[in-house]
């Protein structure tokens, strides 16, 4: 009789890296099939390409380093999602390609695989992006008549058009003529990036995760809210800020991948106010319109103080060990 | 998954989770097992130093005759299970894998006591304690902490209160549960005789909610005694919430009294006196017999078991016998646990036989026994969430893999129960638990090694003084 032995516990839970990698997949398919119905097909064809290219990428890099092939984890197709949810629909597919290399081989596998790249893979490959091709990634559009989609099967017609954060930044308040509606931002009928324009299908998504207990609240409400917060009292329109750029796709999905977030509560809450600032910051005072990519950014680095500073003290602990 | 919501309001203690009960044999009644033809004890079935072998091979015993006598104060005795001639005395690797001696009696089926087992006279709390000690009682939640060593706190840490621990939280276990249902009378005798004997006014017994007769077979017991004795004995039921790891010393005492045991500390730190209800019902039941501690109620489960139950066995009594009695195996075993599924232990070499701190001998199949292989940590935090001693499993994991003791201080890595929630919860699959304890050995490698680099340093100061001393 041959026996396994192995040390207790000797039971483990259902939940593994790859089913909670499938439940954020199953999180961004409203999206996704928002971007189809509001920018067409291409949009979908972008996030396809961003995935096949990230699954590509991670097979061959992890042959040539010569160790094991991870990509049925999932977590290359999460990244290939989540990257061209943060890219405009008009990009070029090979900028596409170029970001997929950045994120998976060089945030991602050269810092050692799975959960030791210190930064979001998704979010930095977008800003290396943005900086590398300015243009093609701020070359926003908006689908003109997007909800008489039905009468033009063949694709949608898209015209060139400012974010609507871009307009109130440049124009300010006399651009208001051209603003989109409170529900109009909130269904997508508005210019952005493939993933970020319809909360309402992010929503769903959000819904979903939280219901299969892959996030939890803290840092999407701390962020918003603090966002919320800081651009209310500086007389800007709270729920405008959250409804119109990328603060939603950006605290759901986004400042929540574990590998570059906080483990404690506390931690999580002190990033998620983090962000929150330096996002209202770079918002109300800074050249750029959005803030939510950098601010995420930032925050990620600080990850590791965090946890050491937030980490409880063991149950009973009175005082600081060694100390009378 | 036992994840800490802002929305749990009635949360005994932080943390925990939720594995799947399996308590299959929760309706089945014990089972006495008697047919064994050999039984193999251990000398050594306790915290502390091994007894010293009284009997010889070819002596004839009967059921509760000495076995082994308890030299050192922490030792407790061990006696013999069943009647018959000793056809061995020798050292046998153990379950845990030391070498313990062990008595290997062959069974003449007739179980004939010993005739110096008789209803003991108590007068006071040192014949009681003295008594405890003599009937061989070890915690039998699976600790074996001498018990008579428990209910000796020192000056000042005197217990106002005794938890009586039926939580049982976890899985498949039952054998608990059973002596509730059907010895319940014993275990109100051995509360009472406790608080009693040592002084304690009053008694919290916690059961978990899942077994929702119990709480009602306990208070009906309770209550017949106060109609019969006319006097309120202050034992009080309370229903616990079914989360694991509930029966954790620690957690059991926040979650009855709210007083949390500081680390490194014992209960009498917070005047409380937790004891498991199986011990509380041998003492009752010692104080009418007098036979010591030589059965044994064990839950046989797994999905390699053809009949699950709960049997009531010889103390030694072999693992494959044991298995054999009950019903025997439907497929293959892959994996035979000594203990539970969260702090049991996965056994190599199964003809060990049954000791004190035996609760359950789980059996599993194939399926039940595979463990997927560990992936990258994702820092996901679900590890975090779930220790109910809110320390951080990933950080003490990887510090521990860095070899880092210094990092493994910070993490409070000695302050952990090895209650196993992280591992559970773990979606890569990591081995925390294990790594945790390796941890701990190193820290513990460690802080010796620097001690003993103090004391040369020490004796180097010294030995120079006393030299200049004499120039």
């Amino acid at each position: 009789m041959s026996l396994q032995v192995s040390s207790s516990p000797h039971i483990r839970d259902n939940v593994t890296t790859k089913s909670i990698m499938r439940d954020v997949i199953i999180a961004t398919v409203p999206a996704t099939l928002a971007s189809g119905i509001l920018f067409g097909l291409r949009a979908v064809l972008l996030i396809l390409i961003s995935v096949l290219s990230c699954v590509v990428f991670e097979y061959f890099s992890r042959r040539i380093i010569k160790r094991d092939n991870t990509i049925s984890d999932l977590t290359a197709i999460v990244t290939g999602i989540l990257l061209a949810f943060n890219l405009p629909p008009t990009l070029p597919i090979y900028m596409v390609v170029i970001g997929s290399f950045f994120a998976i081989v060089v945030v991602k596998q050269m810092f050692g695989g799975l959960g030791n790249n210190f930064v979001n893979p998704a979010l930095t490959a977008r800003i290396i992006l943005a900086i590398a091709f300015p243009n093609a990634m701020t070359n926003w559009s908006v689908a003109r008549g997007a909800f008489r989609f039905m009468d033009s099967l063949n694709g949608v017609d898209l015209v060139s058009s400012a974010t609507p954060l871009a307009i109130l930044k440049t124009q300010g308040i006399e651009g208001a003529a051209s603003l989109p509606t409170y529900l109009s931002l909130f269904l997508g009928d508005k210019a952005g990036c493939i993933g970020e324009v319809s909360i309402l299908a992010l929503l769903i998504g959000v819904v979903y995760m939280v219901s299969r207990k892959v996030i939890t609240l803290w840092i999407p409400l701390t962020y918003i809210g603090t966002v919320m917060l800081l651009t209310g009292l500086a007389g800007k329109d709270p729920v405008y800020e959250l409804l119109a750029g990328g603060l939603f796709l950006g605290a759901f999905f986004m400042a929540t991948d574990y590998v570059t977030s906080p483990v404690t509560r506390k931690g999580r809450i002190v990033f998620g106010i983090g962000c929150g600032l330096i996002t209202a910051v770079i918002r109300l005072f800074g050249n750029m319109a959005e803030g939510v990519s950098f601010s995420i950014l930032l925050m990620n680095i600080l990850t590791p103080h965090l946890d050491k500073f937030t980490a409880s003290k063991p149950f009973g602990e009175v005082k600081k060990h060694g100390k009378a | 998954m036992g994840r800490r919501s802002i929305l749990s309001f009635n949360h005994p203690f932080s943390g925990g989770v939720h594995p799947k009960g399996n308590k299959n044999t929760h309706d089945f009644p014990s089972i006495r097992l008697d047919d064994f033809s050999s039984v193999e004890i251990l000398l050594q079935q306790h915290v502390g130093p091994p007894c010293v072998c009284v009997v010889k091979k070819g002596d004839h015993v009967d059921v509760g005759q000495l076995l082994g006598r308890a030299d050192h104060p922490m030792s407790v005795p061990v006696h013999a299970s069943v009647s018959g001639e000793v056809t061995d005395v020798s050292f046998v690797i153990s379950a845990t894998g030391a070498p313990v001696e062990a008595v290997t009696i062959a069974s003449d089926r007739k179980f004939t006591v010993d005739p110096s087992c008789v209803q003991p006279s108590i007068a006071s709390r040192e014949d009681f304690i003295k008594m405890v000690r003599s009937a061989g009682l070890v915690g039998l939640g699976g600790a074996t902490f001498p018990v008579h060593i428990k209910l000796s706190p020192p000056k000042g840490s005197e217990p106002d209160v005794l938890l009586v621990n039926a939580a049982e939280c976890e899985p498949y276990i039952t054998s608990d549960y059973r002596q509730i249902c059907e010895n319940p009378d014993e275990i109100i005798d051995g509360i009472l005789a406790v608080m009693k004997w040592i002084a304690i006014p009053r008694a919290v017994i916690g059961v978990e909610n899942n077994k929702p007769l119990a709480k009602g077979i306990l208070d009906h017991e309770i209550n017949k005694r106060r109609l019969d004795t006319k006097t309120d004995s202050n034992i009080t039921v309370k229903s616990l919430k079914t989360i694991y790891p509930h029966g954790a010393e620690k957690m059991l005492i926040y979650s009855l009294t709210g007083r949390k045991v500081p680390p490194g500390k014992l209960p009498h730190d917070v005047k409380a006196l937790v004891m498991n209800v199986g011990t509380l019902r041998f003492i009752g039941k010692y104080m009418k017999n007098g036979i010591p501690l030589v059965r044994k109620r064990i839950t046989l489960d797994g999905s390699a078991l053809n009949t699950p139950g709960n049997v009531n066995v010889p103390v030694g009594a072999r693992i494959p016998d044991v298995i054999a009695a009950s019903g025997g195996t439907k497929e293959e075993p892959s994996k035979i646990i000594m203990g539970g599924a969260m702090m049991g232990f996965a056994l190599d070499r199964i003809d060990c036989g049954i000791i004190k701190a035996n609760n359950a001998i789980l059996v599993f199949g194939s399926r039940e026994a595979k463990v997927p292989p560990e992936s990258p940590c994702i820092h996901c935090g679900r590890c975090v969430d779930v220790c109910p001693m809110n320390l951080m499993p990933t950080g003490i994991d990887q510090a521990t893999r860095r070899q880092d003791t210094d990092g493994l201080e910070q993490f409070y890595v000695l302050d952990c129960i090895e209650c196993g929630c992280c591992t559970y919860s773990c979606p890569a699959k990591r081995y925390l638990t294990q790594s945790i304890r390796n941890g701990k050995t190193l820290v513990r490698a460690e802080r010796t090694r620097v001690l003993q680099e103090q004391k040369l340093r020490e004796a180097e100061t010294m030995h120079r003084a006393e030299k200049e001393e004499r120039a």
